[in-house]
């Protein structure tokens, strides 16, 4: 394809084509600093034009890719980057078969791992950003991988999806580490973060999962933290797999081994601070 | 790369793996034409590069729990169905799989396709339906198209476990010009163990023969064609009497022509070793369909456009005749 860009996060190495410059660009200065893949490309994603005259007039980006969803709607190429991203989650989502792919957001301290999982629009990715700017390494917003030989996660911190009211959270970061501001996606208002320099330094390094937190934001819930019991935790886990069914028995021990050996709690907040004043009074105890 | 003949090398001669530069490409392009676990499993063993080793082996277990996914499918119906005592036949993939032929080794399986007698469609369909299966499309035209024109019932799926099946009573559309003699392809069918039956060897080439050649426009081809080549070194134990069968179901099935073609493009593609007589001189037209099943790039992208909507166009011309062609399309433009 006439524009390319390989990006390893963790793991996972990514190859985009792209028929158009700009989604390449932004991806290169929003992944600046990420490593090379090393040899091969797990998943291959293709920016392209819906029809091949959609590339010039009222160009519209098309995601394909080793893996697609038939009927998944065209972004408008000042989306770009949104269209790459979607495309890296679609490929992890239907085709990852070495990890259990949990839908949830992972933060780190002391060798410890927190997994946050939830519906979207429960504060994921804000929160194990937040708390990644706080000491905390951040391991991912989107998918924690869960290794079903060892039982540790692996991190995948791919940049943050930063939505609606959550980016005036984000005013105070270095502005390099920020991606343009795309207004009027299918999601809203979009931004992405760029994780710290630690974060990605230390992307190779597995971490041990501790804590399951399921968190849930409403400007009118009171704070709270209560347990979970482990027959719940595991079917909400099953739900927020894509690929538990697909990995058969390995998916139903790793993911036995994971709520029988990890203490869960649900968190109600109402503001960011008190979310992450919530999961920090988890570390202490 | 700009074609799929790296992909066919790979396949035909494993050692020929250190001579891969882009495993990326190949990996994207194998995906493409689903044929990613059939070279994993293909390539198992060899000292490969490192990464390269890894993600076949994810295509591996993939491959071995779609595998799985399949047969169980076909327990479920066969459940379903065991009370009528009609006969069973599965078709393509999870027959393969079943029969544990080296066409499966690998191979992914989509819908479950099975034959029963035509006279038994009305109570497998019911069977089916009481059993937790229900239609796919509700649009009248279609459903009344299969009926009065298919080769199998309208796709059915199950609400629980979301797997399709296809119900066929013989390998061709009615409207199509060979008239396969379904009636045999049931009676000369081999049980398994567990009741459930698969077609004689050699009416499983026909069949993979037609669905390649006389029915379709070649999408997903190249891994038919994989299946021909697998097909026919597992049945070449079977000798001189093998061959003539092969001739003799292939002319009572009106399909020589398609297995003819079969046979020349798996040994002109895989190396597969034919009955030459079957087979038949080499035609011009036979390096139309090789670039045709080629024709995609290590993207993954399709290319050959105009080649690609020639194949379509032919697949519609095989399948109806001209008026009727006429009529159908002028029905799907309006709605």
């Amino acid at each position: 394809m006439n524009h390319r860009f390989e990006l390893r996060v963790g793991p996972v190495a990514f190859r985009i084509g792209s028929a158009w410059r700009g989604p390449v660009e932004a991806l290169r200065r929003l992944y600046a600093g990420y490593p090379e893949p090393k040899g091969i490309c797990d998943f291959t994603v293709r920016l392209e034009p819906e029809r091949p005259w959609r590339r010039a007039l009222r160009p519209s980006i098309a995601i394909r890719g080793d893996f697609m969803l038939p009927g998944a709607a065209p972004l408008s190429l000042a989306h770009g980057l949104l269209a790459a991203e979607m495309g890296m989650n679609l490929q992890m989502a239907l085709g990852q078969r070495r990890f259990l792919l949990l839908h949830a957001a992972a933060v780190e301290r002391d060798g410890k791992a927190v997994l946050l999982t939830g519906h979207s629009g429960a504060g994921k990715s804000t929160l194990s950003a937040l708390l990644g700017e706080r000491g905390w390494r951040f391991l991912g917003d989107e998918f924690a991988l869960l290794d079903p030989e060892s039982g540790l996660l692996h991190p995948f911190p791919r940049a943050v999806s930063l939505k609606n009211e959550s980016l005036a959270v984000f005013g105070e970061v270095d502005g390099a580490r920020l991606g343009p501001v795309m207004a009027g996606t299918p999601k809203g208002t979009i931004r992405h973060l760029r994780p710290s320099p630690d974060a990605i330094a230390r992307m190779d390094v597995p971490a041990r999962p501790a804590l399951i937190l399921f968190p849930r934001f409403g400007r009118d819930l009171a704070p709270d933290s209560r347990p979970v019991g482990a027959a719940e935790v595991f079917v909400r886990l099953t739900q927020a797999s894509t690929n538990y069914v697909a990995l058969g028995r390995r998916g139903f021990d790793a993911l036995s081994r994971l709520v029988s050996s990890v203490p869960a709690r649900a968190l109600d907040y109402s503001a960011s601070e008190e979310g992450v004043r919530l999961v920090e009074d988890h570390r202490s105890k | 790369m700009r074609d799929l003949r790296a992909l066919v090398r790979l396949l035909r001669d494993p050692a020929a793996a250190p001579k891969v530069r882009d495993w990326t490409s190949l990996l994207s392009a194998a995906r493409a034409e689903s044929l990613a676990g059939s070279l994993a499993f293909r390539l198992k063993g060899l000292d490969l590069p490192e990464g390269v080793a890894e993600r076949l082996e994810d295509a591996r277990r993939s491959a071995e729990q779609g595998r799985r996914e399949a047969l169980w499918e076909a327990e479920m119906a066969r459940r379903a169905l065991a009370p009528l005592g009609v006969p069973i036949v599965l078709l393509k993939g999870t027959a393969y799989a079943a029969a544990g032929l080296s066409a499966a080794v690998g191979r992914s399986i989509g819908d479950l396709d099975i034959l029963v007698p035509r006279d038994a469609l009305p109570r497998v369909e019911q069977a089916l339906l009481a059993a937790g299966w229900e239609w796919v499309k509700e649009d009248a035209y279609d459903d009344l198209y299969y009926r009065r024109w298919m080769h199998e019932l309208p796709p059915l799926i199950h609400r629980e476990r979301d797997r399709m099946i296809d119900v066929h009573h013989t390998i061709l559309p009615l409207t199509a010009r060979p008239t396969p003699d379904a009636e045999a392809l049931v009676s000369a069918s081999v049980p398994l163990e567990n009741g459930l039956r698969i077609l004689h060897p050699a009416d499983m080439i026909v069949h993979c023969a037609a669905h390649l050649f006389a029915d379709g426009d070649l999408a997903g081809g190249l891994r038919n064609l994989w299946d021909m080549d697998r097909l026919l070194s597992d049945f070449s134990v079977g000798g001189y009497e093998f061959t003539v069968e092969l001739r003799e179901r292939s002319w009572e099935h009106d399909l020589i022509p398609a297995v003819a073609r079969a046979l020349r493009l798996a040994r002109a593609l895989f190396g597969t070793e034919v009955d030459t007589v079957l087979a038949g001189r080499p035609r011009l037209s036979d390096r139309l369909f090789i670039r045709r099943l080629l024709a995609r790039d290590g993207w993954g992208r399709e290319r050959r456009p105009a080649l690609r909507l020639a194949f379509y166009v032919r697949s519609h011309w095989l399948r109806m005749p001209p008026a009727m062609l006429a009529r159908h399309l002028w029905t799907k433009a309006r709605r």
